[in-house]
C-alpha cells in the first residue's frame, strides 16, 4: 500500500518553502495525516514533499487584539492551550471532537483547514471523481450520496468539507495569514474556500506555493459571546461529522444582538446560514425563536435521494445548539 | 529516476540509531526494519491504532508518520515498556484484567493508554473517549478500560 515515490526535504524557512512550494509536483507536508492517506490511496501524487513541520510556526499567543494560532500548532496543543480554553473554548470543543488522540498529536491547524473531502469516491482509487480528475464524472451524484452536500454543491461535485475546526473558526470570524511569492496577505477563512463550479479539483483560493502561516481570531469575538459546537456523527468518537453546528450569540439586555450559525459536513466549505442568523437578531433567546430561525436556515436546501435526512437533522441540530447555549447546559 | 535514500537519526527506546531510509518510508516500516516488530501494522490509514508509538512522549500512529519528518525524535515502542521480568504496571493490569484476546491490538492499546495517562484522564468516560483511536476486533473494550483505569489510579 503505497503511492509513487516522492523526494523529501525540509524547508529552511518560510521564504524557502514558498520559493519551492509552487513547483509542479511539490506539496507542503506537516503532520501528514491527510496527505499520506491520500498518497497511499493513489489519490495524491506529489513528486516532492517540502516539510514545514519544523519551521517554528507552532506558536499560540495574543497578538494585539487577536488570538494567533500558528499553522503548524498541533491540534492537541491548541485544544489545551490556556489562551484558547480561556478566550475561545469553542475552538477547543471543535478540536476535541476531531479525529483521535493520536491524530490530534500529529495533525496541524493548517493541515486541518486544508484537509480534503472524505467523499468515498474521492478517496478510493478507480472511482469516478471530478475532484480527483475533472471530467471523469461524479460517482456520488448517481451513487452513494448519504454524505453528500446540501448546500454549495454543483453538477460536478457534491463533496463536503470535513473540518470541525474550520466551522468553529468561521463562526468566530477568523482570518488566515498566508505567505507566498508576492509576500504576506490575509484572507478571511470564509474566503479561503471556493465552491466546486467547473474546477472541483481546486478546494481553495490559495495560489500555487502559498503557505498558511497562522490563524487569527479577533478577541472581540470572545467578549460577552456564548458559543458551542455540536457534532452529529455515526459513532460517538473518532468519526467525521454527518453534520455539525457552531453557533455564537451575544445577548444584551435580554435580546440577541449578534449571531453566527455555521454548519459543517453539509457543503464544500464551512457554511453560514444567514437567514437563520437574521431571525435571531433582536429576539429573546427562547426555544420558540430558535425553532423559527432553524426552520428558515434550512429552507430551500436541495437534498439528494440519500441525504435528505440531513435537512431535518440540521434543523434539529440548530435548535439543540442554540438551546444548549441559552440554557448553559 | 530512483530517489536516493536519506540518513535519519532517531532515538528508539533510549538507543541512538542512524538509518538510511526511503524518503517515503513511514515510521512504522522503519521500526520493523530495525527489528522491532511489536508495533503492529493494521489498517495503515491511521484508523485502527495498532501502530501506536510515542514520539517525544506523545502518542502517534506510526503508519501515517513520515519517518524522515521525525529525525531527531525520541521514539518509544512497546519493546521499550517494561521487561519480561519486570512488566510495566499497565502491562500487569492488562494481564490482571484479561484485557486481551488475540492480542494483536494490545501493543497499540498499551502505547496509546500510556500517552493518554500522561495527557491526563480523570474517569472511565475520558478513557473510553481517549482510546477511541484504538480498535479491538475481539471486543475486549470493557476490560481494556478497566486495566487502564487501574493503572491511572482511578
Amino acid at each position: 500500500m503505497s503511492g509513487v515515490a516522492f523526494a523529501y526535504s525540509r524547508a529552511a524557512d518560510v521564504a524557502d518553502a514558498v520559493a519551492r512550494g509552487g513547483a509542479p509536483g511539490a506539496a507542503f507536508v506537516a503532520g501528514g495525516t491527510d496527505l499520506l492517506q491520500l498518497w497511499k490511496a493513489g489519490r495524491a501524487t506529489p513528486t516532492e514533499l517540502i516539510d514545514v513541520y519544523g519551521l517554528g510556526l507552532d506558536g499560540i499567543g495574543v497578538d494585539g487584539d487577536e488570538l494567533s494560532i500558528g499553522a503548524t500548532a498541533r491540534l492537541s496543543d491548541v485544544a489545551r492551550h490556556p489562551f484558547v480554553v480561556d478566550q475561545h473554548p469553542l475552538i477547543a470543543e471543535a478540536v476535541l471532537a476531531s479525529a483521535s488522540g493520536q491524530i490530534r498529536n500529529m495533525a496541524t491547524v493548517g493541515g486541518n483547514l486544508l484537509q480534503r473531502t472524505r467523499c468515498p469516491y474521492f478517496r478510493t482509487a478507480g472511482m469516478a471523481c471530478n475532484k480527483h480528475r475533472p471530467g471523469s464524472g461524479c460517482g456520488a451524484l448517481d451513487g452513494e450520496d448519504r454524505h453528500a452536500a446540501l448546500f454549495g454543491a454543483g453538477s460536478s461535485c457534491v463533496a463536503t468539507h470535513p473540518s470541525d475546526l474550520a466551522v468553529a473558526l468561521v463562526a468566530l470570524d477568523a482570518t488566515v495569514e498566508v505567505s507566498g511569492a508576492r509576500g504576506v496577505r490575509r484572507v478571511g477563512l470564509s474566503e479561503l474556500y471556493r465552491l466546486p463550479g467547473e474546477r472541483p479539483d481546486v478546494d481553495t483560493t490559495l495560489a500555487a506555493g502559498e503557505l498558511i502561516t497562522r490563524v487569527l481570531v479577533p478577541r472581540a469575538a470572545s467578549i460577552g459571546r456564548l458559543a458551542t459546537y455540536v457534532k452529529v456523527r455515526d459513532r460517538a468518537s473518532f468519526e467525521f461529522a454527518l453534520l455539525s453546528v457552531a453557533a455564537v450569540i451575544r445577548i444584551d439586555a435580554g435580546t440577541i444582538v449578534h449571531a453566527r450559525l455555521v454548519c459543517g459536513g453539509v457543503a464544500p466549505a464551512p457554511w453560514r446560514l444567514p437567514a437563520g442568523e437574521a431571525l435571531l437578531i433582536g429576539q429573546k433567546p427562547e426555544r420558540g425563536v430558535f425553532t423559527v430561525a432553524a426552520a428558515a436556515a434550512v429552507e430551500g436546501a436541495p437534498p439528494l435521494p440519500g441525504n435528505s435526512f440531513k435537512v431535518e437533522l440540521l434543523r434539529r441540530a440548530l435548535v439543540r445548539t442554540l438551546t444548549t447555549i441559552a440554557t448553559g447546559s | 529516476m530512483p530517489i536516493e535514500r536519506i540518513a535519519v537519526g532517531l532515538t528508539v527506546n533510549g538507543c541512538a540509531v542512524e538509518q538510511w531510509i526511503d524518503p517515503c518510508a513511514m515510521l512504522l516500516d522503519v521500526l520493523h526494519e530495525l527489528g522491532l516488530s511489536g508495533t503492529k501494522k493494521g489498517c495503515e490509514m491511521g484508523a485502527c491504532g495498532a501502530c501506536t508509538a510515542l514520539a517525544d512522549g506523545r502518542r502517534i500512529v506510526s503508519c501515517l508518520a513520515l519517518a524522515a519528518s521525525y529525525a531527531g525524535a525520541a521514539i518509544t515502542t512497546i519493546e521499550g515498556v517494561g521487561t519480561p521480568d519486570e512488566l510495566h504496571p499497565l502491562q500487569e493490569a492488562f494481564i490482571d484484567h484479561d484485557a486481551l484476546q488475540c492480542g494483536y491490538c494490545t501493543p497499540g492499546q498499551i502505547m496509546s493508554a500510556l500517552g493518554l495517562i500522561a495527557e491526563g484522564c480523570c474517569d472511565r468516560a475520558t478513557i473510553r473517549e481517549g482510546l477511541s483511536g484504538n480498535l479491538c476486533r475481539c471486543g475486549a473494550y470493557p476490560r481494556i478500560v478497566a486495566a487502564v483505569a487501574e493503572a491511572a489510579g482511578l
